[in-house]
């Protein structure tokens, strides 16, 4: 089991039936695809380009505009529209990503040192507006720090971080695990995290299921985004 | 009256040195490549390009030196993540860009107020982060009919708009279908608009379906019929994304020479649109 399909279905988990949801791109969109084939059939995908989903796209989809995610879509409108609904509270649960994290959940997208990133896009608006958050990262320990460098994305309500080890609760009580992959150590997340997590309660992330796995074959069939291929 | 033109002939007659672009307004789709490469071509300086998200034409003219600031919310090349010589070009000792970090909502918010003639539009975004602190388009101002705090984001100006349509008349009417990012405001915030058509219809066309006239003729300065002007960046139902050619680019773009080899293979050594489709199919 690699990394990238337990990252997936603990996405897709974390996206409850009939929820509003702004699932962004890459691993994110292959969560909202497990989700809906799955348990939460009635979740409604929004996009800062201007669409509204309501069945996942078919086919690879590498921006929001590529024709897949536009064949199907509910509504076709602009940035305003859609974000709009986000700013006014229909968003349930918004998907991110980010350089560098924070033990409050703030996110860096920005700039790190003299290294410039790509910005914010809707990152920000996202994290301000949406009722929860889920971050999906790479877990390395020079994006896991005390205070990220430049706040880009502030978040307004809890965190959900899902990382290549495991899946973390911020910016609700102490930065806390609630669960740790198969195979990956206490010493190994403490090691690779650059502030205090506290264990108590952890889990295992439990293994996907078969209905999940064939949600991620459909969603994802030349291994593209899960590395399956590779 | 035909607003007909050529490409090479709106960009040298509506885009001017020193201009404030909108050229990548429908996030990721219908992105006019052909009017940023005349823009290249023709040797344009200074410009400011604003902009939610530009998959990968704003890299290319920064790359070309046409480029003085960007007033963005994000920049680069969204299947591969960064943009080399937007990069390049932000991390130089001293800088060779002043980049204005805005948020798509926020960036949205301040064209739309431009779009509508006001001096501002209002947020709940940005509390708590950086990006209201980093520069002026922001202010924290009081509900005044309220006790709440809102962020006032500037009306974001435009010289120059140039969009790519599905279809148009030779008036500039022009049907657009799909997602539409912040295509509306940035065709009303501007001065002066250049549209790129797939294609060119009879105005009974366009009239046969006013809910999809986006775009009035009234707003538009100049209409170019270009098959392919938004290649490789998908136009809804004419082309797909052509993911390789943005992979291609950003391998290509590794470094500055690279760069270089690439604009004179695929702008200056190519006339126009027509031999760029052309070399693409060759």
């Amino acid at each position: 089991m690699n990394a990238r399909t337990l990252m997936i279905v603990a996405a897709a988990r974390q996206i409850a039936d009939r929820d509003v949801v702004f699932a962004g791109m890459r691993l994110p969109l292959i969560g909202f695809a497990v989700a809906k084939s799955t348990h939460a059939p009635g979740a409604v995908g929004l996009f800062e380009n201007g669409l509204i989903r309501e069945v996942p796209a078919r086919g690879m989809v590498v921006t929001m505009g590529d024709g897949p995610n536009q064949h199907g879509a509910t509504l076709a409108t602009s940035l305003i529209d859609v974000m709009g609904m986000l700013q006014r509270g229909r968003v349930n649960v918004g998907f991110l990503g980010g350089a560098e994290v924070d033990a409050l959940g703030n996110l860096n997208t920005t700039k790190v040192g003299a290294t410039r990133l790509p910005g914010s896009g809707g990152g920000s608006d996202i994290a301000a507006h949406a009722q929860r958050c889920v971050f999906i990262m790479e877990h390395e320990r020079r994006r896991f720090v005390e205070r990220v460098s430049y706040i880009t994305s502030r978040p307004r309500g809890p965190v959900t971080l899902i990382t290549t080890l495991g899946v973390f609760a911020l910016n609700a009580g102490p930065a806390r695990v609630v669960s740790l992959h198969p195979d990956v150590t206490h010493d190994r997340v403490i090691e690779q995290t650059g502030f205090a997590l506290e264990f108590e309660g952890a889990t295992r992330t439990p293994e996907p299921s078969d209905a999940e796995l064939e949600a991620i074959r459909t969603a994802d069939p030349t291994g593209f985004w899960t590395g399956a291929s590779q | 009256m035909s607003k007909l033109a050529t490409t090479a002939d709106a960009v040298a007659r509506l885009v001017h040195d020193g201009d404030r672009v909108s050229a990548a307004c429908g996030l990721e789709a219908r992105i006019p490549f052909s009017a940023g490469h005349e823009i290249i071509r023709q040797g344009k300086r200074n410009l400011t390009l604003v902009g939610p998200i530009s998959d990968m034409l704003y890299d290319q003219l920064i790359g070309a030196g046409c480029v003085r600031a960007l007033e963005v919310a994000w920049v680069g090349n969204v299947g591969a993540g960064l943009g080399h010589n937007f990069r390049r070009a932000a991390e130089a000792n001293p800088p060779r860009i002043t980049i204005t970090d805005y948020t798509n909502l926020t960036y949205a918010i301040g064209l739309r107020a431009a779009a509508e003639g006001i001096p501002f539009g209002v947020t709940r975004s940005l509390f708590g982060t950086d990006i209201a602190s980093q520069h002026d388009a922001f202010r924290e101002i009081k509900d005044p009919f309220g006790d709440e705090c809102v962020f006032a984001v500037r009306a974001i100006s435009v010289d120059v708009a140039i969009v790519v349509a599905q279809r148009a008349d030779a008036n500039g009417n022009a049907h657009v279908w799909g997602n539409l990012g912040t295509t509306l405001e940035s065709v009303r915030a501007a001065q002066r608009v250049i549209v790129l058509a797939e294609e060119l219809v009879d105005p009974d066309v366009i009239r046969s379906e006013p809910n999809r006239t986006l775009i009035p003729g009234l707003l538009v300065d100049a209409v170019v019929v270009e098959p392919g002007a938004a290649h490789p960046s998908p136009v809804e139902g004419y082309r797909e994304r052509d993911h390789a050619a943005f992979e291609a680019y950003h391998r290509a773009t590794r470094t500055s020479e690279g760069t270089d080899a690439w604009r004179r293979e695929w702008i200056e050594n190519v006339g126009d649109r027509a031999a760029y489709m052309k070399k693409l199919h060759a």
